[in-house]
């Protein structure tokens, strides 16, 4: 699989990460390695094998769907970078 | 002080008021101050740790019964939330987060009278095999300080093999606890996908992930295991299979005729250290002289399970991490002036390499037109490797191996390299989180270079009882 800059552009895009020049021959070596690594997999022959999903063999066990208050919004709002007292801000996103 | 290497001595000291929980616990704070340049530790909870000692020295003193971890002074990967606390992943992403709740684990811990003394170093969101990761800098293997402590639990391992604290916890999702445990002289255990809830564990590929335990000894193993263990509503993958109360199990002094099976392909493996070949090959022998089964097994499969390891962990990890988008986890790039750039510029600062490397992969496998080529395949590859373990193991007790194809690598010679060859040396752990079932590292042996290195067993679902027991049986 031939890793170029337009591919790693779109995967860059997807994952919301950057690469400057530098950065970008090393991820893009990186990533030449690690795909053809595990490319090996189609090695196998998996015809007909379904594929493993779900770790966990529990079932669903339902609980009452009842209210809990967990937290206070002034304990939600503890991490944010930036806040005012109700709300997370962010950058303006409509602008008229 | 003298070293503790097992609860029961502890309970016993302070029983018999040889000992008080605030000896115990500045003894340990002392040396974790003369043995900071490990850097095992990114916080210590000085004040908060003696002040609980001074609550439990005055229930003892009252005659009072402590809880069952009563004595038990514990150090914490940093990706369990502890309520108030901070937790980080020794990520820069996290910088400066506190936690509004408690890990399951840290309850059920705290509930039985644990001390926790600090949170430990790892590499960066549980990513790596040698702490090298880690945005605070690696962890030192104590034997040999030019030596890694192993990955992605380092600090967790050599907070116990330098005796900073008597148990740790940590997270193993392709073996960061069992390998860095075998480069560090300790126990370390990877139970039943599902028999830990995973609530308050920082997600790095969660139908991999398990915390897990290390320890000096099995007994300290078993008795974390069983208070920490079980059922959970804030996890609905945790298992509602009962707990055995493995401590009580063990005290019957049983000794089964096992079937150890270990793999050709394994043992024949050109990555392995030939002098690990030799002293596993010797106590396996051993093993059939005491009247146990052992029987070389064929696995071609084994060469597809780290690839398909890679494919699933770095997917799950790219959805996992898609969270930390600089809005509500503590740090936001600060230039970013529309949001699409606060969402880029934060990630692309705030994680380091290896992050994302493994983000990059896993956007990759789950891309249009190359999910079912990639990621789809992965689960097919998980299916086969899940069915051929399981049927091995309706014919054998245990899967046998080298938990590491070397001991302790040099600071600095893994990390200089393509990523593939750190990957390479997960070879022996992965298979126990591909297929879910539980594991464990023993300190069984020394290298003639002066480092240790463990025995890997892995047994069926829900069987750590028998996983225990054999460890308590080979540690003799």
């Amino acid at each position: 699989m031939e890793i170029n800059d337009k591919l790693i552009k779109k995967l860059a895009y997807l994952a919301k990460l950057e690469f400057d020049d530098e950065a970008k021959e090393a991820i893009k070596k990186d990533l030449e390695q690690m795909i053809g690594f595990v490319e090996k997999i189609n090695e196998l022959d998996t015809e007909n094998v379904e594929p493993l999903i779900h770790m966990s063999e529990e079932v669903n066990r339902f609980r009452k769907d009842k209210v809990e208050k967990l937290i206070e919004v002034e304990d939600a709002l503890k991490n944010a970078p930036l806040k005012n007292e109700e709300y997370i801000l962010v950058p303006k996103v409509i602008r008229k | 002080m003298k070293k503790y290497t097992k609860l029961t001595e502890v309970q016993a000291d302070l029983k018999a008021n040889l000992l008080t929980c605030q000896a115990l616990v500045k003894a340990y704070l002392s040396n974790i101050e003369a043995k900071k340049s490990l850097n095992a530790f990114l916080e210590v909870y000085e004040e908060e740790a003696l002040e609980k000692a001074r609550l439990l020295d005055e229930k003892i003193q009252k005659g009072e019964n402590l809880g069952r971890l009563g004595g038990l002074i514990i150090g914490i990967k940093d990706v369990l939330c502890h309520k108030d606390h901070k937790v980080g992943a020794a990520s820069n992403m996290l910088e400066g987060f506190e936690s509004l709740f408690s890990a399951t684990v840290i309850e059920k811990l705290l509930k039985e009278d644990a001390i926790i003394i600090g949170r430990l170093n790892c590499d960066e969101f549980a990513m790596g095999s040698t702490n090298e990761y880690s945005s605070k800098g690696p962890v030192l293997n104590a034997y040999d300080e030019t030596k890694v402590s192993g990955g992605s639990s380092g600090g967790s391992a050599v907070a116990v093999q330098a005796d900073l604290c008597l148990a740790a916890l940590g997270s193993d999702t392709g073996g960061s606890v069992r390998q860095p445990a075998s480069f560090c002289d300790v126990v370390g255990f990877k139970p039943t996908y599902g028999r830990i809830s995973r609530h308050g564990l920082i997600a790095y590929a969660s139908s991999f992930d398990q915390i897990g335990i290390l320890a000096h000894s099995v007994e300290d193993t078993a008795l974390i295991l069983e208070v920490i263990a079980g059922g959970d509503n804030f996890d609905s993958t945790t298992s509602c299979v009962d707990v055995p109360a493995f401590t009580e199990k063990l005290q019957k002094d049983e000794k089964p005729i096992y079937k150890f099976a270990y793999f050709k392909e394994a043992l024949e493996n050109e990555g392995l250290d030939s002098e690990i070949r030799s002293k596993i090959e010797e106590r396996l022998k051993g093993l059939a002289l005491a009247g146990h089964e052992v029987e070389a097994v064929d696995f071609p499969i084994m060469e597809y399970m780290v690839p398909a390891y890679y494919v699933m962990t770095c997917a799950e990890a790219s959805s996992n991490l898609s969270r930390y988008d600089g809005i509500h986890y503590a740090y936001r790039h600060q230039e970013a002036k529309d949001l699409q750039n606060v969402y880029t510029q934060t990630r692309t600062n705030g994680f380091g390499k290896e992050v994302k490397r493994r983000i990059m992969l896993g956007t990759f496998v789950l891309s249009a037109g190359f999910y079912d080529a990639y990621y789809t395949k992965a689960q097919k590859v998980r299916r086969l490797v899940s069915d051929e373990t399981q049927k091995l193991l309706e014919k054998y007790d245990f899967i046998v191996s080298p938990t590491t194809p070397t001991t302790a690598i040099g600071l600095g010679e893994l990390i200089n390299q393509d990523p593939v060859t750190m990957y390479l040396a997960d070879i022996y752990t992965v298979q126990a989180n591909l297929v879910g079932m539980p594991a464990m590292s023993l300190p069984l042996f020394q290298h003639s270079n002066g480092m240790p290195f463990g025995l890997q067993l892995l047994a069926n679902k829900f069987e750590e009882e028998k996983l225990l027991r054999v460890g308590l049986e080979l540690m003799k």
